[in-house]
């Protein structure tokens, strides 16, 4: 599990401007509108591993998904893949090479495949773009296999996408994604609009070929149970910074980011049938205006004035005997205000 | 290649919805029989006409304004009469729908390819190129589109003062063309917006493809049922204002009268009582735009997913 | 609908008047019987007559292709004060079931058999006028989109005040304080002065609480409630559902809760009927139907359900996906699915079987009683 960095994300900022038009902004006296929708946001992929990153609605999670593709162009920040930047992607440069290898799955399998395409046409478009074959005949075979390798017949090659499910529709992404032999793909969301029979076949699917062609995931998801399922580290999103992450384990055993915590609570547990557990107040602020310091602490029942000043940096916390990589944003767990004792225990003392 | 994908998927659509609606909606059919006799006859007019009226040689003034064959004076040669020149009123409409339907056909997809493409640039490529395009689209609905035509014509008519006769068809389809692009151009602009942010515009451009394949491969093809839907009433409306020009004489020249030429002609007779030289190309226009209205709106009605059961 | 279902489908069986293979019972003089003649228990909580009580709903919608069937022969009850959760994947045919019980299906669908019967009335082909007032004042609906529910041109105290006065005889003056009432009872702060706020003036969880103060402004004694958590963020979710259930046992309203999420039924709901394919294929008690599923589409469904406390390499995979309308599979509608599948499910349908305190639609079980 512990590879060589594979992508290395530093520092990175994505800023949207969503002011009005030019024309009404200057009538009416308006400021530009600047949307921080990713702030200074630094995280370190291994080659090998899933790398699971959670959030609310509006946490930028997406954002950082698109950032690493080259669909967004950065606004600041570097990311590097096998020491390569990634950045020149998005401005339409960078080595072919690397186009190749970085490939995304999208949440939307209805959206995510052209309805007028043939399947076959679908998921040969890589190989077609990126002349990794020539000849019809060798291009035909081997979307064959890829499709045979995402559990589908080759023969539904001929089929358009509106005859195929949810799942088998994902599966199609899966296999365009597949195209061009990446090594890195980026999943955003790609389980959240399918049933959860469905969700279990494609994660499984996903997992086998984790295995079998040594891919490496960033899988994004506001559904921790899967992140928990898929993941071997987790980053936890909020308001366009990463507030804590961690290895798995630790994320979901010891949980020290009062936000981590909420979230982890906000589970229905299906174990727990008919016990009763107390839901955190409040709502995401509106991003365009985030509070001060710490953007989490009107909601954090341990705010203090450091809180709502000083904007947290990502550390170890004290006394922390785990890996070196298990960081959190939070004056409260670096002051010891926090009880971190494991949430097993917790749960226990609650009953 | 993709010419093959194109007919698969006009079959498949064809096959299916497309075909079912137009079956169980008889105004369509009715309206899909008369545009197609119209068509028809007007293509192969030279064989399906009587006469030829531009043949000098076959015209005799003697058969100057004879009535339709069932009035007093009428005779079956000149089934609905003759005009002031001895023309066989029926073929000049045979003839003259010739040209309308041309001018109507040619001007929309002129239309539709510079809207078309000024929409899907505007839309794909946003910022100041979309605002800059926009912006022009703007100015020029705030002309009547008859004006920019007789605009474009008068400046025609003065550059070419010798050849206007011989280009006067283009200078028509140039002039009704222009006109009429605005539309195409902000219908595909705002189905472009929606397109381009879909996942699958995205995996595209994942894949290293380049934005003019992009747009001509992935965004166009799933623009074009609006586009379809106002070109097929635009057809109807070109035709109009064809005929519009033709009747306030900056058309076609009336040794080739389309439908408002001939109406044109045929008004100045309406007081002397021979109202059959301008009545029955009039009721023709009529008929031939009606029957492409409704085969529009049950064209728009087919497709809006929405009003679909 | 050849073999015959007992009087009640969710009244535990009369002992004895069974034959020792549940598939042989003997059959009932009247599939459906008068009040009289039912059993006393219904459902499996004993609370007497139900409220709700659907009995062999089947939903239609005529295409061009045929006659497509979404639900067919679905039977529960609900008991006063009851959550009964109703959770299946897309198409199961969960919603349709929620929108034939208040008047919403959309044409072409109908209700093409069986009754809807609130408090010992039917309410199935109501006239329109008779439905909406029946709407509102006994059902009250909350659905997944709250803007959906919102008219977008009036504040929320015009809405909430207009549904109180139109079902309830009360001047403005005392709607309005009860508007304020019940908002500051969903839990929406500065209720007196946020009443005079517009839709859009309020996040997603805030206007779902205000949806589920319009259900409740009639003070109904059943709520429909579709997918009212799904466009919801995590956090959002959990305050809604808490919410609803404390709401619910201070009213003693009853609640069909239709969702996609086992977890959310996990928490709220008494009673769990799981829908596959357009009819139920389990009921029973919540607890029993999660922890010890009987049929194998919820032993299925409740295996892929990733879990944060337990490792699992593998979830539960069921193969294949559900299955189209227009193609329904013969006998049970899960046997091309299905793991545990023999002969007799090819070719017979199942009905509802005991299977310990629940009930499961599958040969299987067809021998338990």
């Amino acid at each position: 599990m512990s590879g060589p960095t594979l992508l290395q994300v530093s520092r990175v900022t994505k800023v949207f401007d969503v002011s009005p038009p030019w024309s009404a902004r200057v009538l009416a006296r308006q400021p530009r509108l600047l949307l921080h929708a990713v702030d200074d946001v630094s995280f370190a992929i291994r080659r090998g591993e899933t790398l699971g990153l959670v959030g609310e609605s509006g946490c930028g999670k997406s954002t950082v998904a698109r950032l690493i593709v080259g669909l967004y162009r950065l606004s600041s920040g570097t990311i590097t893949y096998d020491g390569l930047d990634v950045g020149a992607l998005a401005k339409g440069r960078g080595p072919r090479s690397l186009r190749r290898k970085l490939q995304m799955i999208f949440q939307d399998p209805y959206a995510s495949l052209n309805p007028r395409w043939r399947v076959a046409d679908i998921v040969a478009e890589p190989i077609r773009a990126q002349r990794l074959l020539r000849g019809n005949r060798s291009i035909r075979a081997r979307v064959d296999a890829l499709l045979t390798q995402v559990g589908l017949a080759a023969a539904d090659g001929q089929k358009y996408p509106h005859q195929f499910s949810g799942g088998q529709r994902q599966r199609i992404s899966i296999a365009r994604a597949l195209a061009s032999e990446p090594e890195f793909l980026v999943c955003d969301e790609p389980t959240s609009a399918l049933d959860v029979s469905v969700q279990a076949q494609v994660l499984n699917l996903m997992r086998d070929l984790q295995r079998q062609l040594g891919l490496t995931y960033l899988f994004i998801s506001h559904n921790l149970a899967v992140v928990h399922h898929v993941a071997d580290r987790v980053g936890v999103m909020y308001l366009g910074r990463i507030v804590e992450l961690a290895g798995k384990a630790t994320l979901f055993t010891r949980p020290r980011h009062p936000y981590t915590r909420m979230l982890l609570d906000a589970i229905p547990d299906l174990a727990m049938t008919g016990k009763s557990r107390v839901p955190v107040a409040g709502e995401v602020p509106n991003p365009l205006s985030p509070p001060s310091g710490c953007t989490f602490h009107p909601r954090c029942p341990y705010a203090n004035d450091r809180c709502r000043t000083e904007v947290p940096a990502l550390k170890r916390a004290p006394g922390d005997e785990g890996a070196a990589d298990d960081i959190v944003a939070c004056h409260a767990v670096e002051e010891s205000r926090l009880d971190v004792t494991p949430r097993v225990v917790r749960m226990a003392e609650e009953t | 290649m993709s010419a093959n994908r194109v007919a698969v998927a006009l079959r498949q659509s064809w096959d299916s919805d497309l075909a079912y609606s137009f079956r169980h909606s008889p105004y369509a059919m009715a309206a899909a029989v008369v545009f197609l006799l119209c068509v028809g006859s007007s293509t192969f007019a030279p064989w399906v006409a009587p006469h030829n009226p531009f043949d000098l040689g076959q015209l005799d003034l003697s058969n100057s304004l004879k009535p339709p064959m069932w009035l007093q004076g009428g005779e079956p040669a000149f089934p609905l009469g003759t005009d002031d020149q001895g023309r066989d009123i029926l073929s000049t409409i045979l003839f003259g729908a010739r040209i309308s339907l041309a001018v109507g056909i040619c001007s929309v997809l002129f239309s539709m390819v510079l809207g078309v493409g000024l929409g899907l640039l505007a839309g794909y490529v946003g910022g100041k190129t979309d605002a800059f395009i926009m912006r022009v689209a703007d100015v020029q609905l705030s002309f009547p589109a008859i004006l920019i035509a007789l605009l474009i014509d008068g400046v025609a008519r003065a550059l070419l003062p010798r050849a206007h006769e011989s280009l006067a068809f283009y200078v028509l389809v140039l002039s009704i063309g222009v006109s009429g692009w605005v539309q195409y151009a902000r219908t595909v602009r705002g189905s472009t917006l929606v397109e381009k942010n879909k996942e699958y515009v995205q995996a595209a451009r994942l894949f290293g493809i380049h934005p003019l394949a992009i747009m001509a491969r992935h965004v166009l093809p799933n623009v074009l049922g609006p586009v379809l839907v106002i070109g097929t009433i635009h057809i109807a409306t070109a035709i109009i204002t064809e005929a519009t020009l033709s009747f306030l004489g900056v058309g076609v020249p009336p040794t080739q009268p389309s439908l408002g030429t001939l109406i044109r002609i045929g008004n100045d007779f309406l007081f002397s009582g021979e109202w059959w030289v301008t009545l029955f190309p009039g009721i023709a226009l009529v008929v031939m735009v009606l029957a492409i209205n409704l085969l529009g709106d049950w064209l728009r009605d087919a497709l809006n997913p929405r009003l679909r059961t | 609908m050849t073999d015959v279902r007992p009087a009640h489908p969710n009244a535990l069986p009369a002992r004895g008047a069974r034959g020792p293979s549940g598939g042989l019972r003997p059959a009932h003089p009247n599939p459906l019987p008068a009040r009289g003649e039912r059993e006393p228990s219904v459902g499996e909580t004993g609370h007497g007559r139900p409220l709700l009580d659907v009995r062999h709903l089947r939903i239609e919608f005529p295409t061009r292709r045929g006659v497509l069937t979404a639900v067919d022969d679905v039977t529960f009850a609900i008991a006063p004060g009851e959550v009964l959760g109703v959770v299946g994947e897309s198409g199961a045919g969960k919603s349709l079931t929620g929108a034939a019980i208040i008047g919403l299906l959309e044409p072409p669908g109908h209700i093409a058999g069986g009754e809807i019967l609130l408090d010992g009335a039917r309410i199935d082909h109501l006239p329109h006028d008779e439905m909406r007032r029946v709407r509102g004042r006994r059902i009250g609906a909350i659905f997944q989109d709250p803007l959906a529910s919102l008219d977008p041109l009036y504040s929320i105290g015009s809405q909430l005040i207009e549904t109180i006065r139109t079902h309830l005889p009360m001047s403005e003056a005392a709607a309005r304080t009860r508007a304020v009432e019940l908002l500051q009872e969903v839990g929406i702060p500065a209720a007196a002065r946020r009443i005079d706020h517009y839709p859009h003036q309020f996040s997603g969880g805030m206007r779902q609480r205000v949806v589920i103060a319009l259900a409740l402004a009639a003070n109904p004694r059943l709520i429909i409630a579709d997918e009212p958590t799904t466009a919801l963020d995590v956090s959002i979710q959990a305050q809604i559902i808490t919410l609803l259930r404390r709401l619910c046992r201070e009213y003693g309203t009853a609640v069909m809760l239709i969702t996609h999420d086992m977890g959310v039924i996990a928490e709220t709901a008494d009673r769990v009927a799981v829908m596959y394919a357009g009819r139920i294929v389990e009921i029973g008690p919540v607890a029993d139907v999660i922890r010890a599923p009987k049929h194998p589409y919820t032993i299925g469904l409740m295996g892929s359900i990733p879990s944060v406390t337990a490792d699992r390499e593998r979830l539960v995979q069921i193969e294949g996906s559900m299955p189209r309308l227009t193609a329904i599979p013969s006998g049970c509608p899960f046997h091309p699915r299905c793991n545990r599948v023999f002969d007799r499910c090819l070719h017979e349908r199942p009905e509802l079987f005991d299977a310990r305190t629940s009930r499961a639609a599958c040969w299987l079980h067809a021998g338990e009683s």
